[in-house]
Parts: structure tokens; sequence; C-alpha cells
């Protein structure tokens, strides 16, 4: 039956497809009762292809038994809707669909290269369907009781549209905005929200598509650069962004003669004034007085200080973080548990060996190197890279860094979705080790249409030259979710900064203070070594560059150095007062760096702990808060203002609380992202267990011998 | 004779006191409530054992001013506060600390009968280290004198850590180093000294309050009834010596032939009712292994008696026998006359090997974890290294063998049959982890208490042999850390289900100290786990929610599971936590109990002036009142 076949898979090297002809025993009892069956079609959506008959299972499921329904491949999604009873429908699809949110977006397939090479495409087409979805899903779909042609089309439909490449044009985003009827401002989600539109307008995310933003932002952090605004139609470099800030004393001429080249763009000032900036590297034909020119533009910025670190040299490429993330996202794609199990075994020495906390670890040490030099030593930071990536996923952490947690804060929109795929794990990760943060991560997912529209639109700015595309922002939840389930993207223990001043610079004074009574002592560095280099050395540098890519091969040899004085910069963190809103440094210790579960293991059943979880206290927490507010009311209305300081309590808060605590019991740690009402209260119990221990053959002499050696009557 | 023996060291443990934790928290619980703005590193300072943490490290501990100068009016004395019947046995100046996080101090040390003592008074704020002598487990000096005439002693301590101190050589050569002297109070038991427990103890008589009862703890269980009896058999430990007096056998099975099983069964450990599902009637019993033999022997009383057990349950017609060991050790056993149930001979009975080491195994792999953490951490290679100590492994194999355990009981509705060799380590490892997911009493702080006195000390745990206390004799075959690795697990459990258990990490943490510093049975089993407010404050989980008769089926997967930092790393400042969570939680529950009061004292002036007050009286306050019992 279907479980001979999910083992069968299982051995054999990660099988995509299976073309087994499975065998008759499943019978189709179930005639689908209506043919055509669609899920709800977002606008500008077209189904492309579907198959009814066509059996989704799980390899895990208990009961053995698959539901059948209908496979439909659209322009945006592949989606199965289940035949079975309306109401059970509604429990299934939330299943597939990720409470009722949009399932797997064609793009994000990823199958094995040997289909997409066309060939067996064409003539064949298999019984058995698995797809790996990039969020590590895993879907399994057999094919063999829908009709042949059904079957062929559906499976070539999804190949070709999940599989091949295309263009961006044909993205689902670019029909889906044009569809969309979304005035600027309000938007026509305002039924979907009850909290009323100003509340809304005031939230609304700042998109750095105006000079206005810019200038706000600066101002916010009372940076003292100029904004940039002659590129707005590409002229100066297509390769920069509409609008950028530069230091004061970058000069007109400066802009145009270099075509924008080695421009320091500002980021982020430090309230001691010093800031932090980012160029991509210069290329080496130019002349020595371009970067000295901008050095000292950089300088002039504040007390003429400035520091380079050139990313390139320091960090894992790109291509190191790809194969990394290869290795590492292979163990979450796991189609039945056996193989879960088996792998369960070397677990550690997997993810040790894949890297990817190591580069993790990285990253957050040569933020934290950043902000040591910003918030300690008050100069101005440069940081280069040949790869962009890493030069802008350091300058999104320090510049979301110290203030991710103000609400009115958003990042830079281009960086952050250049970086979504290698930096967010790192994000969260940060947010993780300083645990209140949890919302943070879900915004992260990259689950919605717009924000496809927003990747696309990064990559191919110069559209925008052919006329404003106005594209959807994924900020803007109510789009996708409504009001219940947007409560669980905040973190009740959440404190807003006090407000006893409307004026957002006093907020930032204590903080200053602060960092002026520390004793000098505490800050006293030893000479560094190695990454922060002054100006000559860097120069030369920049020159006579050749790339070092050594950080993979030995992360520990060459950085000692480093991470010793980040580690002072840490120690000498940790004995002050934790403010939340001012500096928050991440624990970069070994068991300190641990994998985002929730995201990485969501979708697999033998890891989800039914009834407990992260989430058994975030509802227990929200209660609580519930209970709070609750209270507060009913001593507002006895006309009594007890002086509230606990800000977590916000008004959204109840409602997370009343579904959060509705049944923490039966909730899984999964949840919110799957809701397991379909799952039998069943533990899973690893099967094979023993042989790893004797194999490798710890102290076999040991093992063998008797618990109790000696004679026991001769013991106390 | 060796049962008593135990059973009397325990005894006498049991009437001494635990005033100096008491003492320690409360000098430490006052710091606390200052550090409450702030409150970072919360408490790893609750036991005796630990008032050096909070010392230890007070530089790096944040933002508790008076705090530190709590400390400093502490320490300005020379000595430690003693306990009644502790005696300063030594003190020398000058001697040096080497800290692995902080470096070398200088200072004084003490020693007592009970303790080792450390102040250095260079530092602002001073310095303090204080440790009971029963954490260390081996005094060796390092080399021979420097080039600075300084000779270096170092201390291996029970709790993964080490310490290092050094002194001048001393100029009388017939003086004793302080280290001697230190060497023949930390192992009494090998000097001829009697522990410090027993001196101590004598002060504090015992009045008779215990948290454990036997029959009171059965009686919960709804025992007797029809099914099952309690046998007074073992009232003189005739039957077996490391059990308790009283045990809870099949009704059918005559106290005669009780005796007989027992001559089957290693050391005459019975199978005996550790649990009874309050539906079902399938029940968790525990034993030592049949002593088959190489030649296969059988006793058909041990049959009828399984059969017995089997037949008490009329849900399920089959007997699931859990051995903890792996299939080889097992037959292994055979040559020594031991070996395991065929299932030719037990009839209805399905046999389960569970895998899991034995006690050298394990002591193994607690050194290598030692040597992994301590005193710092490879970055580069952690995993692997944590890997390849095979600790997490170990804990992996113990909890999927107590949750196949819980399965086959809650989910199966059959009785089980748990032994390993003697019934006295892996067993109550399984068994008492299966009832700690299978009865929400357990998750409580009273009833975690229960639980261990139950399926530890009175089931013959042997706390002494695998802890070494006052014994010298650090390479004993007979050390292991099966307890340890116990906490360990319901740790693991209580990671996973956080709202579910009573008591938090501390409390655990708390508990292990204890069981170093000698005064573990203490601990245990008398007064003073009568908590004070302050203690149990401390020990509270503050989301602790109810759910009495909820099932835990913890995942046992190693992606679920994770190295104890708070206790195996808990030396290691950097590894503190960043931010008080814990405080947050209690804050907001006192936020909540605060306006609790406001409204209903608010209520109640309604009511009072109004007349027709009658409505407001319930009122939507009601609704709101919480249903858990935590404030």
């Amino acid at each position: 039956m279907l479980s001979s076949l999910g083992s069968a898979a299982g051995k054999s090297a990660k099988p995509s497809f299976v073309s087994y002809v499975t065998p008759e025993e499943i019978k189709s009892e179930k005639e689908p009762s209506r043919k055509e069956k669609h899920p709800d079609l977002l606008p500008g959506e077209v189904v492309f292809c579907s198959a009814s008959t066509v059996l989704k299972y799980t390899q895990d499921d208990l009961s053995q038994r698959g539901v059948f329904g209908a496979l439909l491949c659209t322009n945006f999604r592949v989606s199965f809707v289940s035949d079975e009873a309306p109401t059970e429908e509604m429990v299934r699809t939330a299943v597939t669909l990720n409470n009722g949110q949009f399932d797997r977006s064609l793009h994000r397939y990823e199958d094995k290269k040997k289909l997409i090479t066309g060939g067996l495409v064409k003539n064949k087409y298999p019984s058995k369907i698995i797809i790996h979805c990039k969020d590590l899903r895993v879907f399994q779909f057999s094919l063999t009781f829908a009709k042949e042609e059904d079957a062929k089309k559906i499976f070539q439909g999804i190949v070709h549209h999940c599989l091949e490449p295309k263009s961006l044009r044909c993205l689902f985003a670019f029909s889906y905005c044009e569809n969309t009827s979304y005035p600027e401002g309000i938007g026509n989600d305002s039924t979907l929200c009850f909290s009323p539109p100003e509340v809304q307008r005031k939230k609304q995310t700042v998109m750095f598509d105006s000079v206005e933003d810019w200038t706000q932002d600066m101002k916010r952090t009372k940076g003292n650069c100029r904004v940039v605004s002659e590129n707005s139609n590409f002229e100066l470099s297509p390769k920069l962004p509409q609008l950028f800030i530069v230091p004061t004393n970058v000069s007109d001429e400066d802009l145009t003669k270099y075509q924008g080249k080695g421009l320091p763009m500002w980021c982020w000032s430090h309230h001691s004034g010093c800031g932090l900036f980012k160029t991509a590297s210069i290329p080496l034909v130019q002349e020595d007085n371009v970067f000295c020119r901008m050095l000292t533009a950089v300088a002039h910025n504040h007390l003429y200080s400035v520091k380079t670190e050139d990313l390139s040299d320091t960090l894992p490429t790109v291509q190191d973080i790809q194969l990394s993330y290869n290795k590492f996202k292979q163990f979450f794609l796991i189609d039945n548990t056996t193989e879960f199990w088996m792998s369960d075994m070397k677990w550690f020495s997997s993810l040790d060996n894949c890297g990817w906390l190591d580069i993790i670890r990285q990253c957050l040490q040569k933020a934290v190197e950043v902000v040591e030099c910003l918030e300690k030593e008050n100069t101005n930071v440069l940081i280069m890279g040949k790869d962009q990536l890493f030069e802008e996923g350091c300058i999104l952490f320090d510049k979301g860094w110290p203030h991710i947690l103000c609400p009115d804060i958003l990042f830079d929109i281009y960086i952050f979705f250049t970086l979504l795929e290698n930096v967010c794990p790192t994000m969260t990760l940060v947010t993780e080790v300083n645990s209140p943060y949890q919302p943070v991560p879900y915004t992260l997912y990259p689950h919605t249409p717009s924000l496809t529209v927003c990747l696309s639109w990064q990559a191919e700015s110069p559209y925008t030259q052919r006329g404003p595309l106005n594209c959807l922002t994924v900020w803007d939840w109510s789009v996708q979710f409504d009001c219940k389930a947007q409560d669980l993207f905040t973190n009740p223990l959440y404190t807003e900064k006090p407000k006893q001043d409307t004026s957002v610079r006093k907020s930032y004074r204590p903080k200053h203070l602060r960092q002026l009574s520390l004793p000098s002592s505490a800050f006293k560095t030893p000479p560094k070594k190695g990454f922060f280099k002054d100006e000559a050395d860097n120069l030369k540098k920049i020159l006579g560059v050749k790339r070092l890519s050594r950080w993979m091969l030995s992360p520990s040899s060459d950085s000692p150095q480093t991470s010793s004085s980040v580690r002072e910069f840490y120690e000498a963190w940790q004995t002050k007062p934790l403010d939340y809103h001012g500096l928050l440094l991440p624990c970069l210790d070994g068991p300190s760096i641990r994998v985002w579960m929730q995201r990485y293991l969501r979708w697999i059943h033998d890891v989800q702990i039914l009834g407990g979880g992260p989430v058994a206290v975030l509802s227990k927490i929200s209660e609580i808060l519930g209970e709070v507010q609750e209270l507060q009311r009913e001593l507002d209305r006895y006309g009594c203002t007890l002086t509230s300081n606990h800000k977590g309590a916000r008004p959204r808060a109840k409602t997370a609380a009343v579904i959060a605590a509705r049944s923490s019991v039966r909730l899984s740690s999964s949840f919110p992202f799957v809701t397991s009402r379909n799952w039998s209260f069943k533990p899973a119990i690893p099967t094979s267990l023993l042989q790893s221990l004797m194999v490798t053959g710890m102290a076999g002499n040991l093992a063998n011998r008797e618990d109790d050696g000696g004679d026991p009557e001769s013991l106390v | 004779m060796e049962k008593s023996g135990s059973i009397d060291s325990l005894g006498s443990k049991q009437s001494s006191s635990r005033q100096p934790s008491v003492d320690s928290l409360s000098s430490t619980s006052t710091s606390r409530s200052d550090r409450s703005t702030h409150a970072a590193k919360t408490p790893y300072a609750m036991s005796s054992d630990n008032v050096s943490t909070s010392t230890e490290f007070s530089p790096e501990l944040r933002g508790r001013p008076k705090a530190v100068a709590k400390v400093l009016r502490d320490s300005n004395k020379e000595e430690p506060q003693l306990l009644p019947k502790e005696s300063v046995q030594d003190m020398a100046k000058d001697v040096t600390y080497i800290c692995p996080y902080i470096g070398a101090l200088r200072g004084t040390l003490t020693v007592t009968n009970y303790r080792l003592f450390f102040r250095c008074m260079d530092r602002e704020p001073a310095f303090v280290l204080d440790l009971p002598l029963g954490v260390v487990s081996r005094v060796e000096k390092i080399g021979g004198a420097s080039s600075r005439g300084e000779v270096s002693y170092g201390l291996v301590c029970k709790d993964i850590r080490n310490l290092r101190f050094a002194h001048k050589q001393m100029e009388d050569s017939l003086r004793k180093s302080i280290f001697e002297i230190l060497m023949k109070f930390a192992f009494p038991v090998s000097n001829g000294l009697p522990t410090f427990a027993f001196e101590y103890g004598q002060v504090y008589p015992e009045n008779g309050w215990k948290v454990y009862d036997a029959q009171v703890e059965y009686k919960r269980q709804g025992l007797p009834n029809e099914s099952w009896r309690i046998t007074k058999v073992n009232d003189h430990y005739e039957v077996c010596d490391t059990y308790p007096s009283n045990l809870v056998v099949p009704v059918n099975i005559p106290d005669e032939e009780l005796k007989r099983v027992a001559a089957f069964r290693a050391k005459g450990r019975i199978p005996v009712l550790s649990w009874i599902h309050p539906e079902s009637q399938a029940t968790v019993t525990r034993c030592s292994q049949p002593m088959v033999g190489v030649n296969g022997k059988r006793s058909k009383d041990d049959e009828k008696y399984l059969q017995a057990i089997m037949d008490a349950n009329a849900q399920s017609h089959k007997l699931f026998i859990f051995d903890a060991r792996p299939s080889v050790n097992a037959a292994a056993n055979k040559m020594k006359g031991g070996g395991y149930e065929s299932e030719d001979a037990y009839q209805n009975a399905e046999l389960v090997f569970l895998d899991i080491h034995n006690i050298h195994v394990m002591r193994e792999s607690l050194r290598k974890l030692k040597e992994v953490v301590y005193p710092n951490i490879e970055e580069s290679h952690w995993l692997s290294n944590l890997e390849s100590t095979h600790w997490l492994e170990h804990i992996k194999l113990i909890l999927a063998g107590a949750l196949r355990i819980a399965d086959k009981v809650e989910s199966g509705k059959t009785s089980v049959v748990v032994h390993c060799s003697d019934g006295w380590d892996r067993t109550a490892q399984l068994t008492s982890l299966a009832m700690l997911m299978l009865d929400g009493h357990y998750r409580t702080i009273r009833g975690f208490q229960v639980l261990l006195e139950k399926e530890w000390l009175s089931f013959g745990h042997r706390f002494q042999l695998r802890i070494g206390h006052g014994d010298k004799n650090h390479t004993d075959a007979d050390r292991s850390p099966v307890f340890l690795q116990f906490i360990d697990c319901v740790w693991q459990i209580t990671r996973q289900f956080p709202a579910a258990f009573e008591f938090n990490e501390y409390f655990l943490v708390t508990i292990l100290d204890h069981m170093y510093s000698c005064l573990f049975g203490t601990f245990m089993c008398n007064k003073n786990l009568k908590l004070n407010s302050i203690q149990l404050e401390e020990f509270t989980n503050p989301l602790y929610v109810n759910y009495s008769n909820h099932v835990l089926f913890p995942v046992v997967s190693m992606r679920h599971l994770e190295l104890w930092v708070g206790y195996y790393i808990r030396w290691n400042p950097r590894m503190r936590p960043q931010e008080p969570v814990h405080q947050r939680y209690k804050e907001l529950l006192a936020k909540r109990a605060e306006l609790q009061k406001r409204v209903e004292e608010l209520q109640r002036d309604v009511t009072n002036r109004s007349a027709s007050s009658s409505e407001r009286a319930g009122s939507p306050t009601r609704s709101i009142t919480p249903v858990q019992t935590f404030v």
C-alpha cells in the first residue's frame, strides 16, 4: 500500500518523483461530487490546469489514508481543494493553505534537475508527485486515480510553471497589482480590520520612497547628511537607489563624476553623532583620490574619525552561503518518519558540518563589531563590500539593531528584501537570543503575494522608469490577515518606549547619559588587529586587493583578536542594566546560537509538541495580559485611574489572548502555522534508536560492564 | 546490612536541617528584590552552595547596586557565617584563587568541617567563593613548587567545575597545608569522621512532618482496590532490604508466594506497583531482572505473578515488559545468573529492550561533557563536540523509553513491568519519568518531591554509592550521574511544556546542589521541605497551568533536546541569560493581582454604599477572575 511505497521512496536517494504504479487496493470510492472546484482566486489569478481525484497523503499519516481532491495550478500557486464534506474541507484547507493563507506560490518550488531538463517530462507522467517547497514543506500527491490526460497536464503544468526560468515580467505580482485597486493610504481593507483608518495611517510603514521619508529617518537619528534625489530617474546610475543620503561633504561634482561609484551612503546615525555608511567597493582602476575624497567626506561627518570594514575579506561569500543553506535545508525536507529518525542520530554534527549556524554567528559577530565601533569609540564606520549582500546585511543589523523594537521603525526595504533569504534567519535568530521579541520572526515570512511584488520591484527597478508601478506593500498585513491573525505578530511582553515626552529626541538622552557615566576602564580596548584598519592601511588593501575567502575554512584561527574584543564588549554590556530600548547585543557563544525551530521544523509532524512549545507560554501570557486589560477597563469604569506602567498591554493583545488561550492544551508547537486538529494524540516514538551508540564504538568495554561491579554487601 | 546502612544514613540526614540554604535564600532574596528592576541574572544563587555564584561574578551582574552593597556588608568579615556545629578548621592568608573567567585573585581561604570559603578583598565588590565540601570530588596537588615558591592545588568538583588555588610553600615543613586539612574534611567517610550532616542533624530534632507518606500516596492513587492490596510482607525488610515496607501487589497473590517470587528476582526486588491509571487500571510495576541464568531457569511463581499483574487490568490481555538495557547486555547478564523473561515462559508478555546504557557509560559521557563545557566552550565545533559526548543521546534514550512506557499505559491501556539489572538506576529513571508524563500531580512542587521520595529513595536508589558522599575514592566505578540524568530529563520536559510544571529550573538546580552538599537527604525528607514563601516564589513557575488530567508526551527527537545551559554551563558568566523573562512574568502577575485587589475594593465600596447593590455584586469582574491558582 501507500506505506510500502513510501518507504521505498525513502530508501532511494530522495527521489522527487517516484513512478511506481500504485497497487489497486485503494479504491476511489469517492467520486468527486462537484467536478469544478476552485480555491478563491485572487484578482488576476488564472487557473492553468487542474486534475481531479488526486490523492494527497502523508507518509506519517497514522490512518494511512489520504484525501481526495482537485489539484490546480494557477499563475500564482499550486492548490489542492479537498473533496471532503464542507466542514471537513475547511479543516483540510486550513492545513494545506497555511492558516487560510494563499498556499505555496509557484516561485517557491524547487525540484530535481532531472525534471527540469525536459525529455522525461514530455512523454511520461508519474503516478506520484512529491513537491518540496522553498519554505520547507513537503507535499505528496498520488495521480493514480486521476484521468491520465489530466494527470499529464497537471504534472507538466506544475513543472513548467514552477521550475522553468521565466521572465520576471511573468511574476504573478504584476498581474495582481494591475488587477487590484489599491489606493495609497488607507486602502480598501478597512473592513477587515476594525481599527479606525487614522490609526492605520499612523502606523503605516515608511517606504523610503520619498525625500521626506529619508529626511525624517535622518532626523529621527539626528543624522546630519544630505539627501540625494538626483538619481530619481536613474540618471546617475541604474545600480543606485532612487533616493539616498550621503555625507554633506560629498559635492555635486562627486556625484556625477564617477557615475555614483564608491559613494558612501548613509545608513544610520548614532546618538553621539557618528554615522554608519556603506559603499559598494570601488573598482580597482579608479584613482586613489576618489576613495580618499569619500573617506574624508565620511570622516567629516563626525570628529574626523573613520573606520572602514571590508566585508568581502571577512565574511563568507554568497556562494558559501548558498552552499551551506542548501545543505542545511535538506535537514528539513523530510519525506517520512523513518528518514526523520535516521537523521536524528547525527543531528548535531550534521548541523555543524553544514556551517549554517557558523555563518550566522559570523554575521552577528561582524554586526557587533560595527556596533562596537559606533557605540564605544564613536567613530564613523564605512562598510565596503563587493558583496552587496553582506555589506547590506550588516547595515541592516546596525540600523535595525538598536531600533528594531521601535514600532515605527522599519528597515530599508531594498536592503531588506535583497537579504531576505539569507539574512532573515540571522535576524530572527538575534531576536531569539533576546527571546522576548517573538513577533519579529513572523514579519519575516515571505508568504505573500505582495512580497513578491516588492522583490520584483527591487530586482528590476528600472521598470519604474516606465511609470509608477503601484505595488502592494507586504507591511500592510490587513490585506492578507485579519485582526486575529495579526495579533499573533505582537509580542505580549514587549514594552513600548516610555512616553513621558512627545519629542523623539528626548527619549534618546538617557541612553547617552548612561553611556557617558560608564567607567572608562570598561571601554578600554586593546589595540585591534585585523578587521578595522586605519585609512592608509586600507587604501593599500583596496588597491592591491586580493580576495581572501579563508573564512569558511578556519573560522577560529584568523579571528582570535576580533573575537576577544567583541567578547569584552559583550561582557561590558552585560554588566550594565538592560535597556530594552537601548543597545541589545546577542550572545555569540556556542550554545546560544541555535536553530530557529519555529521556522524550520514547523511542517514536520514528528517534532510537533502537542500542548507545548512556545505557544503555551505565549497563550498564557496573552491571557494574563487580557485579564490585566480587562481589570484596567473595569477600574476605568469606576472612574479611577491607576497609573499603569505596563505598556505591554496594548489594545490588540486582548484578542490575541482570546485566540491563543482558547485551547492552548490542544495547540501544538507549530501553531499558528499548522493547526493540528486532525492529528491523533499519539506520541512520536523514535524508530531505530540504538545503533549509533554502539557503532561509534564509544567505551566499548564500559558498555559491557555490570552496573555494580563490586559485591554490594561490602559497601556501606 | 546494606539496606539498613543506606537507610540509616538517609534517616539521619532526614533529621538534620536545611538551615544553611534557608539563610542563603533569605539573604539572596533580599538582593533579588533589589534586583527586580533590572534583575538580569536571576536566582542561580539560591542554595547554599551557590552563594558563591551570586557573588563570584557580582561585577558581571548588571544593575544591582544594592545587591552589591549587601554582598560587601556580608563579606566584611573574614570568616563565613557558620552553621550550628560548624567549626573553622584552618585558615590561610595570601591564597590565590585562579578563576578561569576573572583571573587570579588573592585572598583568604577558610576551611570548616562543612565548607570552603574564599574571600578576596582587593576587588570591588569583594569576591566570595563559598562551597560545601560535599561538592568536592578530588583534591590534587598540581606540580611542584613554582619559581615563586608557590604550590598549586586543583579541586575537581561534582557540579561541573574545577577550582584552582595556589599558595606559598609552608616554611615550617611540618605544618600541614590547608589543602591537606581540606582533604580530611572533604572526605570524612574515608577519614573515619562523621559527615557533617550527622553532627548538624542533632541540633534539629525531627519534628515529624513528612512530605512523603506511602499510605497517603497509595490512597491518592485509589489503592488498595479490588485488584491490588498493600502487603506488609516486607515490614522488617526480610523479603527485600532495598524496598520500602509498604508494597502494593496483586490481590490474589499471598505473601508466601511473594517470597518465592523474591527468590527468583535479583536482590529480592519483586515486581510491585508504582502507579495505576485512574481510569483504565493499567499499571506501572517495577522490579529487578529475573534470575534466569545460562540454563534458562524458570519460576512458576514468577510467571503466575506477572500473569496476575496482567489480569489486574481488564482492559488489556497483554503485558509489556520493558527491559531498560540493551539486549546484548541483558543477554550477557545470563552469565551471572541474571537475564530477562523469555516470551515462551511468559505467555502473554511482550519483551521490549530500551537500549539504555549502564552507569559506566553514563559516567564517561558526563566526563566528556565537562571537558567540552568547562571552563570555556570552543565555538567553532560546539555541536560536534557536544554530540561526541553522547550525553544528549543518552538523555534521548531515557526519555524515549519513558515515553514508550507512558504511551503503552495511556494509549494502549496496557500494564507494564519495568526493570533493568537491579532495578534501582535505570528503572527508577524510567518509572519516575513515565509517571511524570502520566500524572499531573507529580508536576507540582509537592508532588515532585513525593515522586522522588517514592521512586528514588524508598525504592533504594543508591545515592551514597552513585555520588560518593564524603568518599575520596573518586575513581570508584560505582559513581554515576544517574540522578542528574533524571533531573536533566525532567528539565527537557519542562522546556517542551513550559506551562505544565509548577516548579521551575531553579528548583531542579537546587535539588542537584543539595544532593552534592551532603544535605540531600535533608532536603528531600522532612520539615525543611516546608518551603517558606520566599523559597516557594523562587521555585514557582509563574506560568503554571494546572492541567491535571493532561498527559504529556514530549518529543524525544534530538531536534528538541538541548544542553541544559543553566546547569552545566552556569559557571560561565557569559552564558547568563540576557534578559530576565522570568521576572517579567512575575511583574505581570503582580500587576494583575494589584488590579484585582483594586477592583475588588472598589466593588466592595460600591456595594457598601449603595442599597441596591445586589445587581452589582455579580458584576463582570467575576468572569475575569482567574481560574488558575497562581496568585
